[in-house]
């Protein structure tokens, strides 16, 4: 082989941008992979509420504020055993503590937030303690939020109480609290809001905390989806997968149809007849019916999924290809000088012949990668995903589940298959410069 | 194959027979027909019955037009082929019974030099690996020793520098060299015999005498054996000393080069004779006789003499009944012909 050949890639502009992608891709996978390890990802993925309850449900992506003259808000989580926030102790008596938290933030969006949920902790022995909300706004308002005691952990949905929805004139709390009351319109007034927790606790040992989370519009980089689960993490960690299950399909495949293409020609006769009748077999084995039983009835796993789908495009068209080259091959003088100085079966196949079709080898193998790992996402849209492993394809499939397209949520569908894009379009401008190169005669087609 | 004929002959006869490098016995290459891939159709009778003895440092011609076998025998001696039946026997031993080492040493006697130099060349590997390969399979371990003999192999055939041509591909060098890298890789194991298939055919005119002129010097130099097939006459008389004329599958005469030319006897030779052209500006206008009909199918030949249908001189009752045995009108000088049972000595003028 000559390598100088890969250098001519430097002559085709669009075979630079592929491998620019594509050397990207490979950057995010290896940092996925070292970063997010393994193990903790897929508790992650599969945590439900508990690891993600502080994240907004369903909201597109942060940066989507740059494109929005009305600005979306960001979440806000502020909790009373952090820095920065004031908690003031006052014994009473012997009992009786005074507690006073405040909350205080700026609120700079142009929309109301999703929903704010406070969560409390308390240690006590018989007596809980009791606390009384003050919200207050921006133009000096003081609304009472509310006055209650409090178990050991306990949360409170604001915007599901119906008192308050009461006393905010029918507007939930994340509405009502932050509505400008000067304005026309419905929208939120900027500037800097205090939640005054003012509580009382009736056991000298007794103490509690807050959390304060109003949940933004927006998160982080990839947004949230119906599981608030950080779509990052899944999009991350796609792209390992997506990558290693398209290159090794596809290397796999390539290589052992070639060898096998290789084998069964040179040897001919039954061997020959025996390969020839199982690929004409295998071709019309319906593929996909295949695997969705096996995902069905078997095992969803990724890299069975992989191994079945190794199996079954072995015996693919191609060998009938490769096999016309090397019938072509064997007959060829230099296959029978190497006979005649005595190179063994062995070594024709794998230095005779097999390094002939590598120039055509190479660049369709490299087009075939993006094939595979279409073919993974589109079983997972079939719900055939890996039940472990985050994938763009399962991505794609949550999306379809929760109606994201009929509700508007185009970032959670659009995200994933923008990378699945990318991907089959790097790896194919990369094969078609390759294919050139390998094969000059087709340049001036 | 009878059981005698394979026992190894006797210490005494091999003494005397010890300038003979290669015995041809009785063989038969057939290569079977088979109708839906199993059954049984036939035989094509490539190779039917040829005897021969080749000398230590002899070179002899095959001649014979396309299909005739001449290239089934050429691959039967490489055992690129099995032979149906007959022997074929190597410093006294028979090639078709060889295993292991025994075949690898064979193998390694034997050179092959072939019609097509693109072609004989495998095009992703530079020469050096080209020339390599041979050595590499046959033991040789020791690189410094293998790097050696690659350079002596490319000097001897003339491709110097040699470093100007270790790291070209096939592709890059011109039909010439091509055709010496090939013969470079037969001779790279010091071969006794060289077995060379129409080696100039594919070549340029300017090239084809400096390739036979350098076959001749490898074979004085190293004392060869040569098989030299071919069928373009006028290269024969390059280096060959004898000459074989082949015809479906048998050899119909055998004889020195100066015989078969002063004096050819069997039909089919006088007939390749007079197709052969010389450059002659006469030539242009005359329109030479050629036999009529065409080779007759190996799979039924005639019966009789296999040219009898095409033949002139065809004596009915005899030629199209039984097959001529080998005549020797004059001394060292055999023929396959009807023609020379009474004792003629030359080709009958019509």
């Amino acid at each position: 082989m000559n390598l100088n050949r890969f250098r001519e890639i430097s002559r085709y502009p669009s075979a630079i941008v592929g491998l620019v992608i594509i050397l990207i891709l490979v950057g995010i996978s290896i940092y996925t992979v070292i970063a997010l390890p393994y193990s903790e990802t897929v508790v992650k993925w599969r945590g439900g509420d508990r690891i993600w309850q502080d994240n907004p449900r369903t909201v597109p992506p942060a940066w989507v504020n740059y494109f929005r003259s009305e600005k979306l808000p960001e979440s806000i989580i502020l909790s009373s055993s952090d820095e920065g926030v004031e908690k003031e102790r006052t014994p009473l008596n012997d009992e009786l503590t005074d507690i006073v938290i405040t909350f205080e933030f700026d609120y700079t969006a142009d929309e109301f937030p999703q929903e704010i949920i406070l969560s409390f902790t308390s240690t006590y022995e018989q007596k809980s303690p009791y606390i009384s909300l003050t919200w207050k706004t921006p133009d000096g308002r003081e609304i009472n939020v509310g006055d209650f005691s409090i178990d050991r952990t306990a949360s409170r949905r604001l915007s599901q109480d119906d008192k308050l929805t009461k006393k905010l004139d029918g507007q939930t709390a994340e509405i009502g609290l932050f509505a400008d009351p000067n304005s026309e319109e419905l929208k939120p007034l900027k500037g800097t809001y205090q939640l005054e927790v003012a509580g009382l606790t009736f056991e000298p040992e007794s103490d509690f905390d807050v959390k304060m989370v109003i949940y933004g519009k927006v998160y982080g980089l990839a947004g949230t989806d119906h599981l608030r689960r950080d779509l990052l993490l899944g999009l991350m960690w796609g792209t390992p997968v997506a990558l290693a299950f398209g290159l090794i399909a596809a290397v796999a495949t390539s290589v052992l149809t070639m060898i096998i293409a290789a084998t069964g020609s040179w040897f001919g006769g039954w061997v020959d007849g025996l390969i020839q009748r199982i690929t004409e077999i295998n071709l019309m084995l319906p593929v996909l019916p295949i695997l969705i039983m096996v995902g069905v009835f078997y095992s969803r796993s990724l890299w069975l999924i992989l191994g079945v789908i190794i199996l079954l495009s072995i015996f693919g068209a191609s060998i009938k290809s490769y096999r016309a080259i090397f019938m072509q091959e064997r007959e060829s003088g230099y296959i029978q000088a190497a006979q005649s100085y005595g190179a063994g079966n062995f070594r024709i196949v794998f230095l005779y012949l097999i390094p002939r079709i590598i120039p055509i080898l190479i660049p369709s193998l490299v087009v075939l990668i993006p094939s595979f790992v279409f073919l993974e996402a589109s079983l997972a849209v079939l719900g055939l995903g890996d039940p472990l492993l985050p994938t763009w394809g399962k991505i794609i499939d949550d999306a379809r589940t929760n109606g994201a397209l009929l509700r508007g949520l185009y970032y959670w569908v659009l995200e994933p298959s923008v990378l699945l894009m990318l991907t089959g379009f790097s790896f194919a401008m990369l094969g078609f410069a390759l294919d050139r190169i390998f094969n000059p005669r087709l340049r001036g087609m | 194959m009878s059981t005698d004929l394979q026992t190894p002959a006797p210490a005494a006869t091999q003494s005397q027979n010890d300038d003979i490098l290669l015995s041809v016995k009785d063989l038969h290459v057939w290569f079977e027909l088979k109708k839906w891939g199993f059954s049984h159709v036939g035989w094509v009778r490539a190779v039917d019955n040829v005897n021969f003895d080749l000398k230590r440092s002899e070179a002899i011609a095959i001649v014979g037009e396309s299909g005739c076998g001449k290239s089934s025998l050429m691959k039967t001696l490489l055992l690129l082929n099995r032979p149906r039946e007959g022997q074929v026997i190597f410093e006294g031993k028979d090639i078709s019974r060889l295993k292991g080492k025994e075949l690898k040493w064979y193998r390694s006697q034997v050179g092959y030099v072939q019609q097509d130099p693109y072609g004989a060349l495998p095009p992703f590997m530079p020469v050096h690996r080209i020339l390599d390969e041979p050595l590499v399979i046959n033991g040789v371990k020791d690189k410094r020793e293998r790097q050696r003999r690659i350079r002596t192999a490319l000097e001897e055939v003339a491709l110097t520098p040699v470093e100007d041509v270790l790291n070209k591909y096939p592709h890059m060098l011109s039909g010439g060299q091509q055709q010496r890298v090939v013969i470079a890789r037969a001779m790279i194991l010091e071969p006794k015999l060289l077995v060379a298939d129409e080696p100039v055919s594919m070549l340029d005119a300017s090239v084809r005498v400096e390739i036979l002129r350098l076959l001749r010097k490898l074979q004085e130099e190293h004392n060869l054996s040569v098989m030299y097939i071919t069928h373009d006459l006028s290269t024969v008389r390059f280096f060959s000393e004898r000459i074989f004329v082949m015809y479906a599958g048998k050899l119909v005469e055998q004889t020195h080069i100066e015989g078969l030319l002063d004096n050819p006897l069997h039909p089919y030779t006088v007939a390749l004779l007079t197709g052969t052209s010389e450059p002659d500006a006469a030539n242009a206008r005359k329109l030479k006789e050629v036999p009529p009909g065409e080779p007759p199918s190996l799979v039924n030949p005639p019966a009789g003499c296999r040219f009898h249908p095409r033949c002139a001189h065809a004596i009915a009752g005899v030629c199209d009944v039984d097959e001529p045995p080998d005549f020797e009108p004059v001394p060292g000088h055999v023929v396959k012909c009807w023609l020379y049972k009474e004792g003629r000595t030359s080709y009958p003028e019509a």
